[in-house]
Order: C-alpha cells, then sequence, then structure tokens
C-alpha cells in the first residue's frame, strides 16, 4: 500500500495486484502454521504408535489396496489443480473451471473413501476409544480429511465466484491461495501414507 | 415441568455460594445498566457502525486495552481473594474447590485474557503508526481476531455463573482435567475458552508479520526500523510456531473429554506426560511471546526519555531474535524433578540459562542509553526504570531455578511463584504499563495525570515487593504452592501476612490508575502537538489523536529514527520540504461479519460446554456461512477523496 505512493494515482489495479500478493505471502505463512499443525499431530502419532491397550494394531485391520487408491486420486487431483492454474494463466476461464471441478470430484471420491475406510475400520472395532493408537489415528488422519473437505467447499465457492466474475486479480490470487492449499494437502498425505500406513503395516 | 426447570437450573447456575450470588446480581445490574444507557441515548447504532464494526487498527487496540483492563481487574480479584484466604492460618473464607476455581481462573486469565490481549493492544495502537503505513496488511482479520478473542474470554469468564469455574489450574494437567477428576462444564469452558481466542491470536500473528515485513514507509529497512516493531515480529514469530501447538494440544484434551480418546488418560495407552510435554513446548514460548514486546516498549522509551539514540540497536535485534528461537528449546524445565535422563535434564538447563544471556545484553543497552542522558521522569520512564531491578532479580531467580539439582529444592514452592510473579508482573505488567502511557496521548490525544500516576506507581512498585519478597522465604521455609490453608504450627503466619498487605497495596495502585484514566478523562494535557515527549518515531509525526487513515502522506524515510532526524534538520535549517502532494486513500470498508463469526464460534464453543452437539452444529454452520459470505463480498474498500483528508487534517490543525 504504502510504497505505491509515487507511482501517483490511477493505478488502481497496480494497487490491486500489490494487495493480492500481500494476501499471497499471508497465506503461505498460514501454511507454515499448518505445518506445525499437523507437525505436533504426527508427533502426537510417534508417541502412540505402539498404544494399543491390547487393543487391535493397525497392522491387522489396514486394508493397503483402498489407501493406494487414495493416495493415487489425491495425487491426480493435486496435478488437475495444477492444470487449473496452467489454464488461468492462459486465461481460459472455462478450462479453469472445469479443472476445478475434476479436482473436486476427486478430492470429494477422496472423502467418501476416507469414511468409508473409518466405517470399515469401526466395525471392526477400532474407535476412538479404543486405544491411545487409534485416538491418534483418528484424529491425524480425520484432521487432513477435515482440510480437504474445507478445500472442497473453498473450491465450490470459488467455481461460483469464477463463474460471475471471470478472472481477475482477486479471483487469481484466491485460485492461487486454494492450489498452494491443495498442493500442500497432498504433501502432508505422503507423510501420512508413509508414516501411517506404509509403516503401519510393516 | 417445574421441578425440571427446578434442576437444569441449579446446575446450569453455579448455586451456593454468596460471593456468587453477589457476582450474579453485579452482572445483571451492569448489563441493564448498558442497555439502559445505549437505548436512552440512542447509542446502538453508533456502537455497531463505530465499533462492532470497524476495521480500523487504532480503534481495535482501544477494544483490546478496555478488554485487558477489565481482565487485569477480573484476575486481580481473584489475586486478592486468594491473599485473603491464606492472610492467616486456618482461614475460612473459601473452601478448597473454590479455591482451586480461583487459582486457575486467575492464571488463565492474567496470561490469556489480560496480557495477550494488552500486547495486542499494543501491536494494534502502535505498530502501524511506527511503520508509516496505514493499516495493518488484513484488517477484517484483525478485527475477527478481536471478536474471537473477545468471544473466548467472555465464554471462559461465565463459568463461574454459568456451569462452574475449571479448577484443574491455569494448564489443566491430565489426569487432573479429565472427566474422572473434573466432570462437568468447567473444563469445557477452558478448553473452548482459550481454543477461540487462541485462533484469533494464532491469526494476529500472522497479519502482524507481514504487516512488518510488507507495509513498512517507503525507505523504511529493517535495519532501521524501530525496536517496538522489531519486539513485535520476534514474538508474532514466536506465535505462528506456538499456537499451532496449543490448538492441538486442547483439541486433543478435548477428545479425551468428549469422545472417549486416550491420549493423556492413565488406562487405553494414554499418556498423560506427552500433555505436559506438548502444554509446555506452547506454553514456555508464551511467557517469551508476551515479555519480549515489553523490551521493545522499553527501547522506545529509553531512547525517547534520554534523549538518545538506542544504545546497540544491532545487538537489540540479534538479541531478540535468538531468544525467539531459544525459547522453543527450554520447555522441558517445567518438569525436572518429574523423572527423565540426565542429558536430557542437562539440556534443558542450559539453554535455559541461555536465555539470559541476550537478555542481560538489552538490560545493558538500556542502562548505557540512560548513561549520560538527559532523562526526564515521567511516568513511561518511570516504570521503565522500576522494571530493571525487578526484572533483574527475577531473571536471578530465574536461572537458581534453572540449575537443574536445585530446582528439585524450590519446584512448586512459593520460591517459583514469586519467581514468576517478578518476571511476569516486573517484565509484562510494568512494561506494558509503560508502553500505555506513552502512547496513549497517541491514541487518546491527551496525556495521564503524573499526580495520580505517580501514587499508582509507587503503591503498585513497593506492593510488588512486599507482596512477593516474603514469598521466596516462603518456599525456602516448605510452603508449596495451591495450599488452600495451612496451620500455626507451620510458621508461615507473619510471611503470608505481610505478602497479603502487599498485594493489596497492588490493588490500590490500580485503583488510582483507574482514577487517573478518569480523572484525565476530563482534566488531562490534551495534546495539540503531536508529539508530546519531543519522539523520535514516525508515529510521533502525525496529530493526536491520530486520524483514521493515519498518515495523510506517506513519509518518505531516510534514516533510523527519522522523525528525530527530521526535527534536527529542521533545527539547524538543513531540512529541506518536499513538496507533499496528496492523494486519494486506499482504505478497507467496515464489516459485521467478524462480529457475528465470533458469536457463531461462541455458540460452538458453549454447545461443546455443555455437550448440546446440537448448538455446535449451529454454531458451526454459522462459522461457515459468514466465511462464505466473506468469500462473495468483492467490494471491500473505498477511496478517501482528496478533499476529505485536506478537511480532516485542516481540523486536526496541520496544512499538506
Amino acid at each position: 500500500m504504502a510504497q505505491h505512493h509515487d507511482h501517483g494515482h490511477g493505478h488502481d489495479h497496480d494497487h490491486h495486484e500489490e494487495h493480492e500478493q500481500l494476501k499471497v505471502l499471508g497465506f503461505w505463512i498460514f501454511v507454515v502454521t499448518d505445518c506445525v499443525l499437523f507437525g505436533t499431530l504426527f508427533a502426537t502419532y510417534a508417541v502412540m504408535m505402539n498404544s494399543f491397550a491390547g487393543g487391535p494394531t493397525g497392522q491387522e485391520l489396514f486394508q493397503l489396496p483402498g489407501v493406494i487408491a487414495s493416495t493415487f486420486i489425491l495425487l491426480t487431483s493435486s496435478f488437475t489443480s495444477g492444470l487449473a492454474v496452467l489454464a488461468m494463466n492462459k486465461g481460459n476461464v472455462k478450462q479453469l473451471i472445469a479443472w476445478l471441478a475434476v479436482t473436486g470430484l476427486l478430492g470429494l471420491s477422496f472423502v467418501v473413501l476416507e469414511v468409508t475406510e473409518f466405517m470399515h475400520l469401526i466395525s471392526e472395532g477400532a474407535t476412538m476409544g479404543t486405544s491411545g493408537y487409534w485416538s491418534a489415528f483418528y484424529t491425524l488422519v480425520g484432521t487432513h480429511g477435515l482440510h480437504v473437505t474445507l478445500g472442497l467447499f473453498w473450491m465450490t465457492a470459488l467455481i461460483f465466484q469464477l463463474k460471475r466474475r471471470g478472472i481477475t486479480a482477486v479471483t487469481r490470487r484466491k485460485i492461487t491461495n486454494l492450489s498452494l492449499y491443495w498442493h500442500f494437502l497432498d504433501v502432508v498425505w505422503i507423510f501420512l501414507f508413509t508414516v501411517v500406513y506404509l509403516m503401519g503395516v510393516m | 415441568m417445574w421441578e425440571n426447570i427446578k434442576d437444569f437450573a441449579s446446575t446450569f447456575f453455579v448455586t451456593g455460594d454468596p460471593l456468587i450470588y453477589g457476582a450474579d446480581v453485579s452482572i445483571v445490574l451492569s448489563m441493564v445498566a448498558i442497555v439502559f444507557v445505549l437505548t436512552k441515548y440512542k447509542k446502538w447504532g453508533w456502537l455497531w457502525r463505530e465499533w462492532l464494526t470497524t476495521v480500523d487498527h487504532k480503534r481495535i487496540g482501544i477494544m483490546y486495552l478496555i478488554a485487558s483492563l477489565l481482565m487485569l481487574f477480573r484476575g486481580g480479584v481473584d489475586a486478592l481473594l486468594m491473599r485473603l484466604q491464606l492472610a492467616f492460618p486456618n482461614v475460612e473464607f473459601l473452601n478448597s474447590d473454590h479455591y482451586n476455581a480461583i487459582f486457575t481462573t486467575h492464571g488463565t486469565i492474567m496470561i490469556l485474557f489480560m496480557a495477550m490481549p494488552m500486547m495486542f493492544a499494543l501491536f494494534n495502537m502502535v505498530v502501524p503508526l511506527q511503520l508509516g503505513a496505514r493499516d495493518v496488511a488484513y484488517p477484517f482479520l484483525n478485527a475477527l481476531s478481536f471478536w474471537l478473542f473477545m468471544l473466548g474470554a467472555m465464554l471462559f469468564n461465565i463459568s463461574f455463573v454459568i456451569g462452574g469455574s475449571p479448577d484443574a489450574g491455569w494448564l489443566s494437567y491430565p489426569p487432573l482435567s479429565q472427566n474422572e477428576f473434573s466432570p462437568g462444564p468447567g473444563q469445557n469452558f477452558y478448553i473452548w475458552g482459550i481454543q477461540i481466542s487462541g485462533i484469533g491470536s494464532l491469526a494476529t500473528g500472522i497479519n502482524f508479520i507481514v504487516t512488518i515485513l510488507k507495509m513498512r514507509a517507503p525507505g523504511m529497512k529493517l535495519s532501521k526500523m524501530p525496536l517496538f516493531s522489531w519486539s513485535v515480529l520476534s514474538s508474532c514469530i514466536m506465535i505462528i510456531f506456538a499456537f499451532p501447538i496449543l490448538t492441538v494440544t486442547l483439541a486433543l484434551l478435548f477428545l479425551d473429554r468428549f469422545a472417549g480418546a486416550h491420549f493423556f488418560t492413565m488406562d487405553g495407552g494414554g499418556n498423560p506426560m506427552m500433555y505436559l510435554n506438548l502444554i509446555w513446548m506452547w506454553g514456555h514460548p508464551e511467557v517469551y511471546i508476551v515479555v519480549v514486546p515489553a523490551f521493545g516498549i522499553f527501547s522506545e522509551i529509553v531512547a525517547t526519555f534520554s534523549r538518545k539514540k538506542i544504545f546497540g540497536y544491532k545487538s537489540m535485534v540479534w538479541a531478540m531474535m535468538i531468544i525467539a528461537v531459544v525459547s522453543f528449546f527450554t520447555w522441558a524445565h517445567h518438569f525436572f524433578t518429574m523423572g527423565t535422563s540426565a542429558s536430557v535434564i542437562a539440556f534443558f538447563a542450559i539453554s535455559t540459562m541461555i536465555v539470559g544471556i541476550p537478555t542481560g545484553v538489552k538490560v545493558f543497552n538500556w542502562l548505557f542509553t540512560m548513561y549520560r542522558g538527559r532523562i526526564s521522569f515521567k511516568q513511561p520512564m518511570l516504570w521503565t526504570i522500576a522494571f530493571i531491578p525487578c526484572f533483574v532479580i527475577g531473571g536471578a531467580t530465574g536461572v537458581m531455578l534453572a540449575v537443574a539439582p536445585a530446582d528439585y529444592q524450590y519446584h512448586n514452592s512459593y520460591f517459583l511463584v514469586a519467581h514468576f510473579h517478578q518476571v511476569l508482573i516486573g517484565g509484562v505488567v510494568f512494561g506494558y504499563l509503560a508502553g500505555i502511557y506513552y502512547w496513549w496521548p497517541k491514541l487518546f490525544g491527551f496525556k495521564l495525570d503524573e499526580k495520580l500516576g505517580k501514587w499508582g506507581f509507587w503503591f503498585w512498585n513497593i506492593g510488588f515487593y512486599v507482596c512477593f519478597m516474603p514469598q521466596y522465604a516462603l518456599g525456602f521455609m516448605g510452603m508449596t504452592r495451591r495450599y488452600y490453608t495451612y496451620g500455626w504450627d507451620r510458621g508461615w503466619a507473619d510471611m503470608n501476612l505481610v505478602s497479603t498487605v502487599g498485594a493489596f497495596m497492588m490493588g490500590i495502585g490500580f485503583i488510582f490508575q483507574v482514577w487517573q484514566i478518569a480523572y484525565s478523562i476530563k482534566n488531562g494535557e490534551r495534546d495539540t502537538t503531536g508529539d508530546p515527549w519531543n519522539g523520535r518515531t514516525l508515529e510521533w509525526s502525525i496529530p493526536s489523536p491520530a486520524p483514521f487513515y493515519n498518515f495523510a502522506v506517506v513519509p518518505q524515510v531516510k534514516e533510523m529514527d527519522d522523525w528525530w532526524a527530521t526535527k534536527e534538520a529542521k533545527a539547524n535549517g538543513t531540512y529541506k520540504e518536499e513538496p507533499a502532494k496528496l492523494e486519494p486513500i486506499h482504505m478497507p470498508k467496515n464489516s459485521g461479519i467478524p462480529f457475528i463469526m465470533a458469536n457463531f464460534w461462541f455458540l460452538v464453543g458453549f454447545g461443546f460446554t455443555f455437550g448440546w452437539v446440537w448448538m455446535a452444529v449451529i454454531g458451526f454452520i454459522g462459522v461457515f456461512a459468514c466465511m462464505w459470505a466473506r468469500s462473495f463480498q468483492y467490494d471491500t474498500d473505498y477511496y478517501v477523496p482528496v478533499e476529505e483528508v485536506r478537511r480532516t487534517e485542516a481540523s486536526l490543525g496541520r496544512v499538506v
């Protein structure tokens, strides 16, 4: 804002650009805080890794094929959200919206798969209250799932806004942040997949 | 039906204690009075337009300030009740449960709902002005942070008349804070009150980091930035790394209580020690979060009131940044006695002592700044000078505690209580009071009365030593904290009585300050120059109170302490007036969403506190609706026309 003073007015467009840049920076810092949040949950999970208290273990209950499928779905959605940003950079709203919709559908199927997995685990007798291990499992995996769900709401809102307004400085920034968020969730999932599922069945 | 209602009411409202009935009556009376006054003078619209929906950082700062002073009162009353109970042996004033609740709320309120908002008040009141900026980076988010803090604090505070206060200590260690030992809503109030306001604190941390990194006036390199802004940056860096840990910790504790999880339980594979690690990984940085801005305040005040440039600017910056890092490697010193390996204890003992080094550097820098300065003993400077011996003693006793073998002797004793009050009152409270006295004229346009202030100052200071010095001795005499009563045979009676007298002296000091504010609103010396202290930094270059857009023309910064340099150049006749050109000013529009959204968060917290999931669901839907609505708002700012800026400046006695 301040730096703009020298340019004189009539530079509304620049002014907006700069404001939007500021919001992208803030979002990056938010992602840092989210990293700390997930880091804490991972640490908790690590402490609880062997606290089965006589209950079932992950090794007994995890069904890797389903988890691998959801991993591929989420990775693909990260790729398609990248394609959405490319479409935005080309200025093609229709393509942008289409790729966002694909990303959203992939994200939705990820969430559905996760809920199915949770229901399966619960039916096998592993609930939040079964042991420290399962408390940590549901909290860590569930927090990620909650983040994905929030992302889906956000994506839906942005699709409406893109339809109404097209690609402007503001919608561009929003899409940039959304894709940043989406890639971040993907990275978190890779850690999750490794630490929780791969190490769990090892 | 009638029986059911009576049954519900007797568990919903806290009953059976005359003190609480008194509180009920006074709460209802003050609510009625507020509603009556607002209605009679037709002020509801004004309240909504000017305050509840404001995104102006100065007004948000004022609201933080009011809230924190109210909380200082509440936490202070808690302290006095405790000291009354302990004044003599075998006193039957508070029973043990009530005493537990009071020391819990005293600690929680003082750190989270007094120190934090007072700190945010100063951030908001000062940082943009000092940077030569017109606002913070995200004004809307700033308002949201405030309202989240406010509603979180209210949620915590109503616990003592509705449902019952938490009573498991200010950090709620399990298993004490689990359902088994803390049934009922008290602990849930704690969790949700802090959780909601904690989200606000986190957002403030992000907001001010970006503000400081990106909103500085042209020419103000980081190496020329005032030290208070540096201290805010350091504090905010700690916030963004520490507060997510708190969020997780409270969420896990809540899951234990609400969903039967086994994170910190004694059974089911839970591990209470994990809670201690987590809470102190946030909790220890937290005390540095609140004290570092005070260091920034002292740096500004010492320079201004000694008429000298600060000594060792660079070492000050380094010291604050080192504290920000090292603060994360000290948490285990809070449980040295709970049994861990010698090497772990050694690591944390040494890193705890290391924090003393940068702090010592700063103390010497302040002393060297004062050396051969022309010191004027106005209120901000008084508090700064009082801080130095107080903090040095507190630091020394801190190092005594950091020596692990010795800590086995002091742990949980009154020695510890005296130590942390010494650093937190001597560092944080004295610091923030100094800051409030210093920047008060900038925000309100008048100074606070010196004479009443000095009465307050001496009552606070003498009272402080009378209150806490005996507690060091009591610690050595074997009195541990959280005793609610003791017998004559212990030999603690004299010291406790003296300590209580000291606490009441501090209370009298606070009353003088309230009187001082009330008196000065009418009779305080008006600040017509905008620079009442002959200040050095940019905030003193604009009129007091600052207009809503802060700077009519954004300053071009050339030097450190730019305003001082400008004044000197003017005095020397070397100042070159550059033609200022007014331009339309870009400002954010007010918004009611932060207030409404925070109220929905309150509903979430209240619902979960009583296990009413339906209410929490309604709250969450409301929160989402608010976010959704905000996302669709595009028309969020406007331009102030040049004519209006010119008119406002003229009315403030400035020509541009």
